[in-house]
């Protein structure tokens, strides 16, 4: 029967939106109730053993405070679970899915969120919600222009910098342009991560930043009428690139990480990763010379958050509900900053924190290679996520096929 | 023994079954939606480039592997170092293809051992060479790393038929009469020889036609091969991706149906070919040290390849930092393997147990298989035969996502239990095909012997049979559990991403580059079944110690 | 007493086997012919080993009763061949006690049967060795006790001396008919040698049932 009732509770979640702090805190307690012993299916790329080893440490956390149990499936593509709750969704399971919690952003919470296949909108009704900065950091609840609305919860900022082996180079180029220049004068030591990877693509975005004349039209939709006029000056500058590039552009590595070792093995001379303190963290590990050091574009470069949703069928509501909250838990967000441990940028706005949370912040180091807030420089805003479908679909037409 | 009449249809069920429904779960998206499904695979532009690999890659590695395991066959057979590749084949054998590709991936690469071996002395390279090696655009790792994978399996397969065919008798009277070792083999032994592996070889083409795992490692990127793509966009997400992927399945169906015709067509021209060749008798000893020469160097690449692959994997998981160009890393830690032991010990529990539970049902279906074709006198057709090799000819890429869609409507997904029951499926082939020969080998004047003692068809069977096949069963368990560990699409996809083998972890790793972390996986991924191999030695060993003719001392 | 009444075997219409004829408790009745002609087929049928590929017809009957239906381990007709055929994975001892009904119980019991039945050949002390480092005669003797000691009531041998050599030959044949005839066990030899036939000297038969001379 208890049961029973806090399903009925969870289902109402969503509306209580209107409740003074006092009813949303005996809500919550129910929630709460409803997730002790309860498994979470967390689906999270797992392809890095730093990130997995991150979120094995906040399911110990979650175990300890909440009694839930946190199981990381580990994905070669967040993808992997869109697919997997959409078979749910056409084989007509509605209830006791798979999927719990997905690491989740952009087109993948776009395709999603349109299909109806979330659960929400429950972010903002979180315990820990009043601490993230949503003025500060729009991109928390702006997920490639598409307003969250709820239905995904941040827990980390990202933004594009770029790496290098200051032994091998000295001046690392600072536009677009330049970096064209560059790699035309050092063929062979530069290359981006095959588009439709996440990162590959943000790379093809940041060089539309570069080379359009109005970037202003990237928050809009596509619109077929002006893509390919738009578009142009992207195609005409990677024909020109390419013949530079790592292997001549006729292999390009599958990812982040992949792009991260080619810097590592010494193939290529300039990486870049979608987390400032990346380079800081690999040099801690031991697998990059402590000689690497990050830079960004004048300009500025892209950059967006990271966030977590719940399939509308998720067998575990409650505890997934539970592992979001806690993501945003000052001591959890503290330790994803750490450059020891991932090195990933804060949703929270440190102002809103007690100060015993605040002082967790103050004390970590950068890291040697981590820019400082000032020294990362302006963020552009994600375009339209229908760019980076679009995008990644007219790359694999002209470079992805054929020779 | 009504129960024993049970087991033949029930194990040919089990390998059947799966690979009918999957096929008819494919096809049905892949023809619904009007052919939606074809008209966007028409449409994708790579098509014709995927589809080419496919083709080139599975074929030039089918040539080039039966090529060299019949130069082997020939050079060796008979001599001592025919003895040293025999004791070579069942560890390398056991070696999982994603394992054998990262240690190749790791060898060959431009940053890779041989390139820090030889720099900056030799080549003067300071940094790695930007040369296209690996994910070469023709696919030529891809076929290398399948023709190292792939000898030892021909090899071990021609092992079981060259006393069959009464090989050694006919090189010698191929000898006689003059005959270089080359021609002798080729024309005396080869026809025979061939009709006992065409299947194996059959399912080598499949294989080296829609392989996904190595294909992922070692294959090209722009396009990759169509079955790579089929498992990307199964993985996209997305209705339209899943009909398309369908589509691409039955394609890649045709494809290897076309493919495997092709093969026969050039085997009924070889026989005819040989036969005529032999009406000629040229002797052509001449032949005789080249192809010797390499056959040395095919297996010398062969053994090499796989042997300092895996020891780079292993180095990788215990380096500390490691630059180019050195040849060995600046220090040793264990620090990989300290931070990754839980996981590491997780996932290699769950993969041991899926192993060990669709090994042991595989040896249980085929012992009861086996002793009911004694008890009930069932002659084997060659139709059952063809059977046996269903799952390992029908491409896994072609009915395993249609599977999936209907073991997820079953709600049978995503559990241990549902992927130890697919792996059940692949496991079953391979031990049977392992258990067949020692079994029906047996000497029955001991049963006749035993019977007329009034011992039981059950006494003959516990006391007799069983104790004495105990090695062949003990290597078949340790084929089993090698072949379910190496198992990845099928643990992908019935699995649903929730259960997760060394394998599955080890290529989600190697599109991440942490190699010290794919080196961990993958030693793992090898140590398991080569330490089910050793059992395998090891237990006879101790249990006859005093018994000379079952150590095959007489 | 073990009689063949009509014993007729045939495959692919052509006739192997056509054998009438009664053995005496203690008599050595011999089959003889070349290699091809049907002796062991004869021997499979009256085991109850012969392959579907055959189709017998008339009775087989041991102390009247008709075994020609019953299956192998019941019809308590013991048979050796060419080889001694021991299990190469049991000691000496391990097989004796597979043929040793399993009415003789207790372990000491057992233990004290086959001690004495490898003393009554002269094979004291054999009991835990590995059969395969006895010689050829020590092998042949203990595959005799082996069949001995399950207590048949019919006895065939299927050319058991053939691969002896000439001394041992004659010793270890002499010893198999003196067993036979002492435990007064009909005793159907088949062989392709004139001197196996003649040692024991009973009625010599052809596979047909034509009487042959000596």
């Amino acid at each position: 029967m208890h049961r029973r009732t806090a399903l009925q509770l969870l289902a109402a979640f969503p509306a209580l939106a209107g409740l003074s702090q006092k009813a949303l805190a005996a809500q919550w307690d129910a929630v709460l109730a409803e997730a002790g012993g309860q498994t979470v299916y967390w689906h999270a790329w797992g392809g890095d053993p730093k990130i997995n080893d991150f979120i094995t440490w906040v399911g110990q956390k979650a175990s300890e405070r909440y009694g839930v149990t946190l199981e990381h499936v580990k994905l070669a593509s967040t993808a992997d679970a869109v697919a997997r709750v959409l078979a749910e969704q056409a084989a007509g399971q509605t209830e006791g899915g798979a999927v719990d919690l997905i690491w989740i952003n952009g087109e993948n919470f776009a395709a999603m969120k349109s299909q109806g296949l979330l659960f929400g909108p429950f972010a903002e009704d979180l315990p820990n919600w009043p601490l993230v900065d949503v003025a500060g950091k729009p991109a928390t609840v702006t997920d490639f222009t598409l307003p969250t609305e709820g239905y995904e919860s941040p827990w980390a900022m990202a933004q594009l910098v770029f790496e290098y082996d200051t032994e091998r180079l000295k001046n690392p180029p600072q536009d677009i342009d330049s970096i064209l220049e560059w790699s035309t004068a050092n063929p062979g030591r530069l290359t981006y991560p095959q588009p439709p990877d996440y990162l590959g693509t943000t790379f093809l975005k940041q060089v539309l930043y570069g080379v359009m004349d109005d970037p202003a039209v990237l928050q809009s939709p596509v619109d077929d009428a002006t893509y390919a006029d738009l578009t142009a000056p992207l195609w005409a500058y990677l024909d020109r690139l390419h013949p530079t590039l790592w292997r001549g552009a006729q292999a390009f590595p599958q990812n982040e990480p992949a792009l991260g070792q080619l810097l590592a093995d010494g193939e290529i001379d300039i990486s870049f990763a979608f987390n400032p303190g990346r380079a800081s963290a690999e040099i801690a590990a031991g697998n990059l010379p402590d000689t690497v050091r990050t830079f960004v574009l004048t300009g500025g470069t892209i950059g967006n958050a990271s966030f977590v949703a719940i399939p509308f069928n998720a067998a575990h509501r409650a505890g997934a509900m539970v592992i979001a909250d806690l993501l945003l838990d000052p001591e959890v967000q503290a330790r994803a900053q750490d450059p020891a441990i991932l090195g990933f940028q804060t949703v929270l706005d440190l102002q809103a924190l007690a100060p015993e949370d605040r002082a967790r912040f103050d004390a970590l180091e950068l890291g040697v290679a981590t820019l400082s807030p000032a020294e990362l420089g302006p963020v552009l805003l994600e375009p339209h996520a229908s760019w980076m479908t679009r995008i990644a679909q007219d790359w694999t037409a002209r470079y992805g096929v054929a020779q | 023994m009504t129960l024993l009449r049970l087991a033949p249809p029930l194990t040919l069920g089990l390998m059947a079954v799966p690979v009918a429904a999957g096929l008819a779960g494919t096809a049905l998206p892949a023809f619904g939606n009007g052919g939606a499904g074809f008209a966007r695979l028409l449409d994708w532009p790579g098509l014709p480039r995927a589809a080419a690999l496919s083709i080139g890659t599975g074929l030039a590695a089918t040539v080039l592997s039966l090529a060299l395991t019949v130069l082997i066959l020939a050079a060796f057979a008979g001599t001592p170092a025919f003895a040293r590749i025999r004791r070579l084949i069942a560890p390398l054998l056991s070696v999982p293809h994603a394992a054998a590709a990262l240690g190749l991936a790791f060898l060959i690469a431009p940053s890779g051992w041989i390139a820090r071996a030889l720099s900056p002395e030799v080549t003067g390279w300071e940094t790695p060479p930007d040369l296209l090696i690996l994910n070469d655009p023709f696919g030529l790792s891809l076929t290398l790393g399948l023709v190292a994978k792939e000898v030892p399996f021909l090899l071990l397969m021609a092992l079981a038929a060259l006393p069959q065919v009464d090989a050694d008798r006919r090189l010698t009277i191929a000898a006689t009469l003059g005959y270089g070792r080359i021609a002798g083999f080729v024309l005396t032994v080869l026809p025979a020889l061939y009709r006992q592996f065409r299947l194996p070889t059959y399912a080598v083409l499949a294989y080296g036609m829609t392989t996904v795992d190595m294909a992922l490692i070692l294959g090209p990127t722009l396009p990759p091969t169509l079955s790579a793509q089929i498992t990307l966009w199964m993985s996209e997400g997305g209705l339209a991706r899943r009909d398309m992927a369908a589509a691409a399945a039955i394609l890649q169906l045709g494809l290897a149906l076309c493919a495997l015709t092709l093969w026969h067509c050039v085997e009924i021209v070889a026989r005819h070919l040989i036969r005529a060749t032999a009406f000629h008798a040229p002797r052509l000893p001449q032949l005789d040290r080249p192809a010797t020469l390499a056959a040395h160097l095919g297996s010398l690449a062969v053994a090499g390849s796989l042997i300092l692959g895996l020891a780079a994997l292993s180095l990788w998981s215990v380096a500390g930092p490691w630059q180019f160009p050195d040849a060995l890393p600046e220090s040793l830690t264990l620090r990989t393997w300290d931070s990754a032991a839980p996981a590491l010990a997780a996932t290699a529990g769950t993969t041991l147990g899926i192993a060990l539970a669709a090994t042991a049902t595989a040896i249980a279906l085929t012992l009861a298989c086996l002793q009911a074709e004694t008890a009930e006198h069932l002659v084997p057709t060659s139709r059952a035969l063809t059977l046996l090799y269903l799952p390992l000819i029908v491409p896994q890429i072609a009915f395993l996502p249609g599977l999936q869609t209907l073991a997820l409507r079953l709600g049978l997904d995503g559990t241990a239990l549902a992927v130890a029951t697919i792996h059940l499926t692949f496991v079953l082939p391979y031990v049977f095909l392992s258990l067949a020969g020692p079994f029906r080998a047996w000497d029955g004047r001991i049963a006749t012997t035993a019977a007329t003692l009034g011992a039981s068809e059950g006494r003959i069977f516990w006391r007799l049979r069983l104790p004495m096949l105990a090695g062949p069963v003990l290597t078949a368990f340790a084929v089993g559990i090698a072949v379910s560990i190496g198992q990845y699409l099928p643990t992908l996809l019935i699995g649903g991403g929730r259960v997760e083998t060394l394998t599955t972890e080890a290529v989600a790793l190697s599109s991440g580059g942490n190699r010290r972390l794919i080196g961990a996986y993958a030693v793992l991924q090898l140590l398991l079944p080569a330490f089910a191999f050793a059992l395998a030695t090891a237990i006879p060993a101790v249990l006859w110690r005093n018994r000379q003719q079952m150590r095959g001392l007489h | 007493m073990l009689e063949l009444e009509a014993l007729r075997i045939t495959r692919d219409d052509r006739l192997l086997v056509d054998l009438t004829l009664a053995i005496r408790p203690g008599q050595v009745v011999t089959i003889m012919g070349p290699s091809g002609s049907g002796k062991s087929t004869a021997l499979a049928a009256i085991t109850g080993t012969l392959a579907p590929a055959f189709a017998r017809t008339g009775r087989i009957i041991l102390n009247g009763n008709d075994i020609s239906s019953l299956p192998t381990r019941l019809r308590r007709v013991g048979l050796m061949f060419q080889e001694p055929v021991l299990f190469p994975h049991l000691s000496v001892a391990g097989n004796l006690a597979f043929g040793l009904p399993s009415s003789v119980r207790g372990r000491q019991a057992r233990q004290a049967r086959i001690a004495a039945a490898l003393a009554s050949a002269g094979l004291d002390g054999l009991a835990d060795r590995d059969p395969a480092t006895l010689s050829g005669g020590q092998k042949a003797r203990v595959a005799l006790l082996r069949t001995l000691l399950a207590e048949p009531a019919a006895l065939l041998l299927d050319e058991p001396f053939s691969r002896l050599d000439a001394a041992l030959r004659a010793q270890i044949r002499q010893s198999v008919f003196d067993s036979a005839r002492q435990a007064g066990i009909p005793t159907l030899l088949v062989t392709h040698d004139a001197e196996d036939a003649r040692a024991a000297g009973g009625p010599v038969l052809s596979p047909l049932g034509g009487t042959l001379p000596l």
